[in-house]
């Protein structure tokens, strides 16, 4: 019936309006009071720092979206990160004696293929034996955390090749100051794809449908199993692409690297409003929630407050983000 | 009827008004609760009637309105205070603790305590066993509530709600998940009840319930009061026609041929533990009824049938050629549909816009490689709102915010995109309001009517009566005889179901 009234005015469409744009208005406000607070904040130089910063947490973020989309969580992003990272490095270092030097690609592609590898076990042991994702993934973060350090001994892996590091310090001068770095490169298309496959494709829809009710997705004849399986992979290949970002921008693979990094890619995720039921959420908003964590953790540091009191802010704020939703599905009752 | 407090009236309400988000869900109603007595409150889904229940027991706070407890006025700020002044409520939405067990369920937050700390578990089930046989269920009560069946659950959550003793007793739609014989186990309880002077508010889609146990019936409309009435002063039709305010015709629309081509046969089909093997076969054009109590196997051998579970022996075949279901989306591919029993539990994504639910089994079928035609998806989805009439603001508006029959009616219309030949409808029409039942009656006609075939299950006789063409009855997990349409009657059915 099209026409049909749905009994809301004009006022209440403006409202529900702003109130879809609430995580954008919020980073706006930040801004705008942080630009006041800091005369450093607004330069070019520091916005780009900005992006460089959230580029690794946004490419975990991505993945954690999808992820938390059908109902799961990883929380071994932040050891699958590390243990690709200090794959890929291995390969283009010349400290490291244990396997030999090749092309960057190729280190790089071998790392990606870590990644995948470990977000392939997580993936079969949640999808096929059931084991739920919280455990599937604790388990993993010790596991591919353990792996990490027997790969490397315990010690970083440094004498990068050159060709390798510029993925985390090259970059594209445009106009005056503005500079586009490789990290925030990688992680803008990273985020365009993902955002492609799951808008635009019928497996991003599986996502929603999935963690919208599962029993319903295979009913509806959604192979439940294979999209669950493939977010962990999904996952697992973002998280050793961040990893080796991170690598070559600090020129070595720690493998102590991405410890407690996945508290910051669920942290994005929730402040961007995505339910951890699953079936409700926006990559979008995950976008918004990267930048508000990366705004606010640059502003209090060149507000020079110390990383103690950012950790209690960055608490509030994932608090307070969720307990707005609940106030509006509460009055959406 | 008087608006005046009278002596025997134990709760009461006048001009309550309730806003919603701009929606104006109650304006002035009135409704008085007798001792002694089963007040059914009708109306179509919307008019009002969960609304108007969620104020008695204190969920919602009228935006306006006095409520009368026994003469005294009352306001409840939350379920517990109407609760601890003497109302309970049996919700429409069952809400079991799964892993506890069923006397922890009933005796939830008010435990016989030993030395104040411990729980005494066997007063506890001495007490469940005690209020289970009141209403005369043989349930062990250390049975956890995740084995029980719909109906059990039902019925324990029935027993909760007796075990407070209370003088008003809120029924929302009590026997949607109940057979017919728990059914007339409810009913008893309830003359019961009405004999020890209790006031009984009843909800319920099924009219013919209302006309066996109800005293007196106040007509929603809209939000509105229409009239209350007693039950003599009425009959089916007027009822009806003051709840829809348009006169309906017969309620069965049904105008198929069936045809004698095969459609779907199913030979010796059997699930270990769940049914044992069953052999049927739907014809072109047929709509196939299937009977039978809860518990019998009937939605067990559908999800046989739709490859939900797989079968553990057994054959299907789909015009004659041999098919092997181990998943729903095989069944899919085979031209089958399945409209589950429980459209929140399996059928829909509550939480999803009308249209990811709509075009979601159909999605593949409009992509271009992994990507989804926008607009054709939009075109198709817009169809089967229009086909259904499906009243939504927009196909963008989430499921969970329509009512009863829309719901039921996006399940269809995912169905209807898929184009299948076979239709499996698990109680279509359970707890949704005339209107939209009518309409879905029309819809499985004019499928079946174009060679289609459909197997219905049902609960409920005069529909399986109505609607189909044959129809078989299932006892105890197998298949106990078949009865052609002319003759077919409600005891010979009821006596070959028990």
């Amino acid at each position: 019936m099209a026409g049909d009234s749905d009994g809301t005015g004009g006022f209440a469409r403006f409202t529900q309006f702003i109130w879809e744009l609430r995580i954008i208005i919020a980073l706006g406000v930040i801004c705008m009071a942080l630009s006041f607070a800091s005369p450093y904040f607004l330069l070019e130089r520091n916005l780009i720092n900005v992006l460089r910063q959230v580029s690794v947490n946004g490419l975990l973020s991505i993945g954690m979206t999808f992820i938390i989309l059908t109902g799961g969580i990883d929380l071994s992003v932040g050891s699958i990160l590390a243990f690709g990272g200090v794959v890929a490095a291995s390969f283009v270092s010349t400290a490291y004696k244990d396997v030999p030097s090749i092309h960057h690609l190729g280190a790089i592609g071998l790392g990606l293929l870590a990644g995948v590898l470990l977000g392939t076990v997580n993936g079969l042991v949640i999808s096929r034996i059931r084991v739920t994702p919280f455990i599937m993934t604790l388990g993993m973060l010790s596991i591919a955390r353990g792996l990490t350090f027997i790969y490397t001994n315990g010690m970083p892996v440094t004498d990068l090749s050159r060709d390798y590091l510029w993925f985390g310090q090259g970059g594209w001068s445009i106009y005056g100051d503005w500079f586009l770095p490789v990290p925030v490169v990688v992680f803008l298309l990273a985020f365009l794809v993902a955002w492609i496959v799951l808008y635009y494709t019928k497996f991003g829809r599986y996502v929603y449908a999935v963690g919208g009710n599962a029993r319903s997705a295979r009913i509806s004849g959604i192979n439940v199993g294979f999209v669950i399986f493939m977010v962990y992979v999904i996952s697992g290949f973002l998280c050793a692409l961040g990893g080796i970002l991170l690598t070559a921008r600090t020129s070595a693979g720690l493998p102590q690297a991405g410890v407690a990094y996945e508290l910051d890619a669920i942290a994005a995720v929730v402040i961007g409003g995505t339910s951890m039921t699953g079936g409700k959420g926006s990559l979008l908003g995950t976008l918004m929630g990267v930048l508000i964590i990366g705004v606010i953790n640059n502003g209090l540091d060149l507000l020079s407050v110390s990383s103690y009191y950012q950790q209690v802010v960055k608490g509030l704020i994932i608090v307070g983000a969720v307990m707005l939703d609940y106030f509006q599905a509460d009055s959406d009752r | 009827m008087a608006m005046t407090a009278n002596a025997d009236v134990i709760l009461g309400m006048d001009g309550a008004e309730k806003h919603f988000h701009g929606v104006h869900a109650l304006k002035g109603v009135s409704i008085q609760l007798r001792r002694g007595t089963v007040h059914a409150i009708c109306g179509e889904n919307g008019a009002g009637k969960s609304t108007l229940m969620k104020i008695l027991m204190g969920v919602y706070s009228a935006d306006s309105g006095n409520m009368y407890l026994k003469g005294n006025p009352v306001r409840f700020l939350s379920p517990r205070q109407a609760l601890d002044a003497g109302i309970a409520i049996i919700e429409q939405e069952l809400t079991p603790i799964p892993d506890m067990t069923v006397a922890e369920n009933i005796f939830l937050g008010r435990e016989p305590m030993r030395a104040g700390i411990f729980v005494n578990y066997s007063e506890l089930n001495r007490l469940a066993v005690e209020i289970l046989d009141r209403i005369r269920i043989r349930l062990d009560p250390a049975r956890k509530m995740k084995t029980l069946s719909v109906a059990e659950v039902q019925l324990v959550e029935i027993a909760k709600a007796l075990s407070y003793n209370s003088e008003v007793l809120i029924m929302d739609e009590p026997t949607s998940a109940l057979g017919e014989r728990e059914t007339d186990v409810l009913f008893e309880i309830i003359d019961s009840l009405k004999a020890a002077g209790k006031g009984i508010f009843y909800i319920s889609h099924r009219l013919k319930e209302i006309f066996r146990i109800a005293d007196e019936i106040t007509i929603l409309r809209d939000g509105e009061y229409i009239c209350t009435k007693t039950v003599s002063e009425l009959d089916q039709d007027t009822l009806v026609s003051l709840m829809i305010s348009r006169k309906l015709e017969g309620q069965y629309i049904k105008e198929n041929v069936p045809g004698n081509e095969p459609l779907l046969t199913v030979d010796k089909l059997f699930s270990r533990n769940r049914h044992n093997p069953i052999s049927l076969e739907l014809r072109q054009g047929e709509i196939l009824g299937i009977y039978g109590l809860v518990g019998a196997g009937r939605s067990e051998f559908l999800e046989s049938v739709f490859g939900v579970t797989r079968p553990d022996g057994g054959e299907i075949r789909v015009k004659g050629k041999r098919v092997t279901h181990d998943s729903p989306y095989a069944a899919i591919r085979n031209g089958l549909a399945f409209v589950t029993e429980d459209r929140k539990l399996s059928g829909l994504a509550l939480i999803l816009s009308v249209r990811d639910n709509t075009s979601i089994t159909s999605v593949r079928k409009f992509n271009k490689g992994p990507f989804v035609r926008r607009r054709r998806e939009a075109l198709q989805v817009r169809e089967a709102i229009d086909f259904f009439g499906i009243k939504t603001p927009s196909e963008r508006q989430l499921v969970r915010n329509l009512s009863g029959g829309n719901q039921q009616k996006v399940v269809l219309g995912r169905w209807l995109l898929s184009k299948p030949e076979i239709m499996l409808m698990d109680e279509p029409t359970r707890g949704i309001d005339v209107g939209a039942k009518r309409e879905i009656y029309k819809f499985m006609s004019d499928f079946a009517g174009k060679g289609n075939g459909i197997i219905l299950v049902s609960s409920e006789l005069p529909e399986i009566m109505g609607m189909s063409d044959r129809v078989l009855v299932f006892k105890d997990g197998s298949l106990a005889g078949e009865v052609k349409k002319s003759e077919a009657s409600e005891e010979l059915l009821m006596k070959m179901a028990t």
